[in-house]
């Protein structure tokens, strides 16, 4: 049978189980649409929040941003992780005993205001609709490598698998999905891991392998690979980063954008009780770190496979021929996504560092010695898991389910992100603001209607990407970290926070961010109003723009406190849904309004 | 339950002395170990690399999920202590 033959087949049986669940899960109300009923097994909810938060760009695209970052990146893994750990304990419990339906919806009605909601609306709308356009377009692209149809199509197919599910089942159409596709994507990623881990050190297990030693040469992973990268002038894989405070804060704004992103905030309303939430974010992280512990071990060995085939003598000896390359740089070049040009004309691959770093300086005169005139191997950092079930000699099986693993990653996490959008549309805009007296045949209708709508244009994005759409980190980490995770936590944690406090911290932690952002990227991303070059350099003690949503935070905390301080006191009502939202009992009686 | 007894307040206290106890645990081995104190730690080796780098892209994870569960139970038992546990 033909790769592609068996791409087909595992990516149309994947696509086939997701539709029968669909089918399976139908909504019958808008509890079922907007929380699949709020009888969730935590458990089974802990495996769907897992879907639901690793992406197209956990699947695909982390393990190359750690195996070109090495510690650097580090970030990525404590940030997309920690945040758990706070939502846990600071938000998500509480939440679920308010026993609503919508993020705005706890932000309207704790802070007893149409502006609070509003706000709150319009951030959950930025930050997961440029959320949902990587989806997509990720999805666009697994389709175009795998099952040889362009991009466009392929986002298409994707787009109407994802509104059968969704617009049929809502949010318990998604969830049973987000499992199947949590046991399909975890597959895919640790097989694979698995086999370059015993390939490189004998171990099964890639976390362990990461720290273990490397047969060929006898020296641990990291040594060698620290090693074999200095030695051609890259920047140690294990090397300290530059600013310490600046590591800090873009860790930190990772956690708390983790924390107040409504999409998986939603996804601990499904649970019965107070007590499931809680034992839901274990179970969710239990199952993310899954990913998240395997994925250093694949980017360390990846690249270490990587040099050691272009260096097959070390790297004291001539790189390989050109002519010699194994078959998988030949696969991949035809992508495009690996780039050879013979600068030299010594028909070898010459792969090292020529960038203007102090590490690439210092190498400068070692590789014009060698007769080297500039890197010649353009590596794209996404084909390192995509590329791995060949680099490491796997079954055409594998490369199979690693098609379907990563279109998985991109239909679960999109489908989370469209029913945040829609259900804030049809909730919070329609229901709670334009039209109260709307039947709950009405709303569901509504509900269904919004998200067609949300698949429509995030499908039309996704195939012509707006310029904001690279930003993902920037924008949905520093807008759910500035604004809405310090607006639900003041709302649990302190009973003085007024209306007016709380409007005002939201926009203040909102514009601050998004202006220190605009400053080095162009205002609202438009090519060439940057007002100063992002560079370290530039930067105000050193935070660069990924990191200021945490900053943005303290801000937002900062004026809340103030404004509230300054103005009157909560009226009693509200004070008392404070107070009833810390105590569990009585979690179930609350859902129904 | 009246929201404003006297063991009501008691309970949120232990809540808040619990989740103060856990972020400082948190923070210590991200911000902490990983990132702040690496350099301090470097002398540990592990692995062919120091303690910092495993905080960084193993141990962090680790402690975070003890964490949780950690927080979960001891909950689970604070509820049914003061009464205010689902039925």
């Amino acid at each position: 049978m033909s790769q592609f033959a068996i791409n087909i087949m595992f990516v149309g049986a994947s696509f086939l189980i997701y539709i029968l669940i669909a089918v399976w899960a139908k909504a019958g109300s808008t509890k079922d649409f907007y929380v699949a009923g709020g009888g969730v097994h935590p458990v089974t909810n802990g495996m769907a929040i897992g879907a639901d938060w690793m992406s197209a760009a956990s699947f695909i695209s982390m393990a190359g941003i750690i195996a070109a970052g090495g510690y650097a990146s580090s970030a990525y893994l404590m940030g997309w992780t920690g945040g758990y750990v706070l939502l846990a304990m600071l938000l998500a419990p509480y939440l679920r005993k308010f026993g609503k339906f919508t993020v705005p919806e706890f932000i309207g009605d704790r802070f007893y205001s149409k502006n609070a909601r509003l706000v709150a609306v319009l951030c959950l709308i930025i930050a997961s609709l440029t959320y949902v356009i990587g989806q997509m377009a990720g999805a666009g692209v697994a389709f175009s490598r795998f099952l040889e149809v362009d991009a466009t199509t392929g986002l298409i197919i994707a787009a109407v698998v994802i509104f059968i599910y969704s617009v049929l089942g809502g949010m318990k159409g998604i969830t049973y999905t987000q499992v199947a596709q949590y046991c399909v994507l975890i597959l895919a990623y640790t097989i694979p891991a698995v086999f370059i881990s015993l390939q490189l050190t004998g171990n099964p297990i890639p976390a362990v392998g990461l720290f273990s030693t490397h047969i060929d040469s006898g020296m641990p992973i990291l040594d060698k690979l620290n090693q074999i990268i200095t030695d051609v002038g890259f920047r140690e894989y294990s090397a300290d980063v530059d600013s310490h405070l600046n590591m800090v804060l873009f860790t930190l704004t990772l956690m708390i954008g983790t924390a107040g992103l409504p999409h998986v905030i939603i996804r601990f309303f499904t649970v019965p009780k107070v007590a499931d939430a809680r034992w839901s974010a274990g179970w969710a992280l239990v199952f993310i770190a899954l990913l998240y512990l395997t994925a250093p071990a694949v980017a360390s060995m990846a690249r270490l496979n990587l040099m050691t085939t272009i260096y097959p003598d070390g790297t004291a000896a001539q790189p390989i021929q050109y002519d010699e390359r194994p078959n998988w740089i030949k696969e991949w070049e035809v992508t495009g996504l690996i780039e050879f040009t013979d600068k030299n004309d010594d028909g070898r691959i010459q792969l090292y560092n020529d960038d203007s770093s102090e590490e690439g300086q210092a190498f400068q005169a070692e590789a014009e010695s060698r007769g080297w005139e500039g890197n010649e191997l353009e590596v794209n950092r996404d084909i390192l898991v995509l590329a791995n079930p060949e680099i490491a000699n796997l079954p055409g099986w594998v490369i199979g389910l690693i098609a379907a693993g990563g279109l998985a990653a991109a239909l679960s996490t999109a489908a989370g992100l469209l029913l945040a959008i829609s259900s804030a549309i049809s909730h919070d805009l329609i229901k709670r603001s334009i039209n109260p007296a709307i039947t709950e045949k009405g709303e569901l209708l509504a509900a269904r209607i919004s998200m067609a709508v949300a698949i429509v244009v995030a499908t039309y994005l996704g195939a012509n990407p707006p310029g904001f759409a690279a930003q993902v980190v920037a924008l949905a980490f520093g807008i759910a970290a500035a604004s809405l995770f310090p607006a639900l936590m003041m709302g649990i944690f302190s009973k003085r926070i007024n209306n007016k406090g709380a409007v005002a911290g939201m926009l203040c932690g909102l514009i601050f961010t998004l202006s220190y952002i605009f400053v080095y990227k162009g205002w609202f991303f438009i090519p060439g109003t940057a007002n100063l070059a992002d560079t370290a350099e530039n930067w105000v003690l050193g935070i660069s723009p990924l990191s200021i949503g945490s900053i943005g935070a303290i801000v937002n905390f900062a004026v809340a406190f103030a404004v509230s301080n300054a103005t009157e006191e909560p009226p009693v009502e509200i004070q008392e849904l404070v107070e009833s939202v810390r105590y569990p009992r009585g979690a179930g009686r609350a859902q129904d309004h | 339950m009246s929201g404003h007894s006297y063991d009501a307040e008691q309970y949120w206290k232990a809540n808040l002395r619990l989740i103060f106890g856990s972020l400082i645990v948190w923070a210590l081995c991200s911000y902490g170990f990983a990132i702040l104190l690496r350099p301090a730690l470097s002398g540990i080796a592990i692995g062919g690399t120091d303690l910092g780098f495993w905080f960084a892209q193993q141990g962090s994870i680790l402690t975070f999920i003890a964490l949780i569960f950690h927080y979960a139970w001891r909950m689970n038992r604070l509820d049914k202590k003061f009464g205010v546990d689902e039925e």
